[in-house]
């Protein structure tokens, strides 16, 4: 989904610093929705894969613990200004979330 | 997912298969990866079992196992946590929240070149030892911090 | 260095008195130095730059976390709605630019204003709805997620302007004085003001909340509480009167719109930040 990621990637030394931000509610399943009283069904991102010119860097599994419209930093060795990130990820409905950003 | 892909990945065998319907185009790497969310291990309730159903279990203390976390949770919906391994070769880090309904939170497989350390936000139900847990060479390793986290008030 | 510090502040509180007229003594800006002046007593390791952080200027692991956060927000993504609702032209071709000065950018820390021709308070919010209905467009409700998201993207172009709201006139002062003796007025089942809380004891704590100084709070709304719920200044004096088990007026009502006038005249000289995270 467009514009639902935003991403950051500058070099810190030598180490490609990344900052991804995805808008995603992360409903654990197990909150009532105040006003139904129903519990709101989980929705939540549960993969994410980041790749560095096309080669994964971090394969991750997510549950509905992880907040709101998450947060991932990560590092990676040896990038350089230029590069490209990537992000994918998947929630457990099977709605993909996609961004990629030039390293600075 | 798609029925097709999710039937296809369910009899797609060999590696081989996988691998060839990834380079045609036919799967993209996320929906492979998908089909192998842990859910045991998400969906565990006690925190050991979690651990071990992640596959992090067995795990030596570490103090070169650095975990940034505040003291006292300013909302437990959204807990500011990273975590930094200086233990050689660690391939996977995993976070876990000891009183959450399911402890385990995240896991996370680094790449070679990929530095061992991982920032994200966690929700806490309350107060709770977060646990970092890491694979390095073969073997687990773990450390744990207290995170408080308290309501009640007036919101300041 | 202290002791040049002090002699400012007493020549800031006491050197008018020689040349002005006797209004000085009393007054907005005689308000706004006697409440500083009570928080350097109460708070004395804070510095005034640094009221604008409220609580949090009071704890380093509360602002630490702030920080993180703040580095890349939760609602980041929710701004940029806000600034979409901003640039996109009205059915006549306009945007809300051109109803401000300088494309409304530093504009924010101007508001709340008293419009002597309309003889009330004017709030950013107000110049929002003026501008849409000045241009032929439904105006927005003053509910926190509808104007709250627009004036989320508005105000943070005037990101770093101090707080510059005037008080001129005797309507104008009225107003002020208005909102004033809201503020310092009991309310609700628990028998609190405002005063009571962030003026009486800022830096206390309501069960596990550290109440924030008055001073420095206006600076920077709407908030994302939790860094996801929008919230107004407004549907925070809501918040705020339901705590105490008060009935809460509505937003854009008389009296806050004079109590926001009040509040964010105490802020004069803070450098704004919009939107923020709060717990």
């Amino acid at each position: 989904m467009a514009n639902s990621m935003k991403m950051r990637a500058k070099m810190d030394g030598d180490v490609v610093d990344v900052k991804v931000l995805i808008q995603h509610p992360m409903h654990t399943g197990m909150i009532k929705d105040k006003k139904t009283d129903k519990l709101i069904p989980a929705h939540f991102i549960n993969m994410v894969t980041a790749t560095l010119n096309g080669k994964t860097v971090v394969e991750a599994q997510w549950g509905g613990g992880i907040a709101k419209n998450p947060f991932l930093g990560f590092r990676i060795k040896g990038g350089k200004s230029g590069d490209k990130i990537a992000v994918n990820a998947v929630d457990n409905l099977g709605t993909t979330y996609d961004g990629e950003v030039v390293v600075a | 997912m798609n029925h097709l892909r999710r039937a296809f990945l369910k009899n797609a065998g060999a590696v081989g298969t996988v691998a060839i319907a990834i380079a045609a185009g036919l799967l993209k790497p996320i929906e492979v990866f998908a089909s192998t969310w842990n859910n045991l291990a998400f969906t565990s309730k006690d925190s050991t079992d979690s651990i071990n159903n992640a596959g992090f279990g067995n795990a030596s203390e570490s103090s070169d196992i650095k975990i940034k976390a505040p003291d006292i949770a300013e909302n437990g919906a959204v807990v500011p946590i990273s975590a930094t391994s200086s233990i050689p070769g660690t391939t996977s880090i995993a976070i876990f929240v000891e009183k959450n309904p399911n402890p385990l939170i995240a896991t996370f497989d680094l790449m070679d070149g990929t530095e061992p350390y991982i920032s994200t936000r966690v929700k806490m139900a309350k107060t709770s030892i977060v646990r970092v847990s890491v694979k390095a060479g073969g073997k687990n390793y773990t450390n744990t911090r207290e995170v408080k986290v308290t309501i009640g008030g007036c919101g300041g | 260095m202290k002791r040049i510090l002090t002699l400012i502040v007493a020549g800031l509180l006491f050197g008018c008195a020689h040349n002005d007229p006797a209004e000085d003594r009393t007054g907005p800006e005689a308000d706004r130095l006697e409440l500083i002046s009570h928080y350097k007593e109460m708070l004395p390791d804070t510095k005034f730059e640094d009221y604008r952080y409220g609580a949090l200027a009071l704890n380093p692991d509360a602002k630490a976390q702030y920080d993180e956060i703040m580095d890349f927000p939760p609602y980041a993504i929710d701004l940029d709605k806000g600034q979409k609702m901003w640039e996109t032209a009205f059915k006549n071709g306009k945007t809300f630019a051109s109803c401000f000065p300088n494309s409304g950018n530093n504009v924010a820390g101007n508001y709340p204003m008293f419009d002597n021709k309309a003889n009330r308070v004017v709030t950013f919010e107000n110049a929002i709805n003026n501008c849409l209905k000045a241009n032929g467009e439904a105006e927005l409700k003053y509910a926190d997620k509808e104007i709250g998201l627009l004036t989320a993207y508005a105000r943070s172009l005037s990101d770093g302007m101090k707080v510059n709201v005037k008080v001129e006139g005797a309507a104008a002062l009225a107003a002020y004085e208005k909102g004033k003796a809201y503020y310092a007025t009991r309310n609700g089942q628990l028998n609190f003001s405002c005063k009571s809380c962030h003026v009486q004891n800022a830096g206390k704590f309501i069960r596990m909340d550290q109440l924030s100084m008055m001073v420095g709070q206006a600076s920077h709304w709407p908030e994302f509480r939790g860094g996801t719920k929008i919230t107004t200044l407004q549907g925070r004096f809501k918040q705020c009167e339901k705590n105490v088990r008060a009935k809460p007026k509505d937003a854009n009502s008389e009296e806050y719109n004079n109590l926001e006038y009040y509040i964010t005249y105490m802020s004069n000289g803070l450098p704004m930040q919009t939107p923020v995270f709060r717990k």
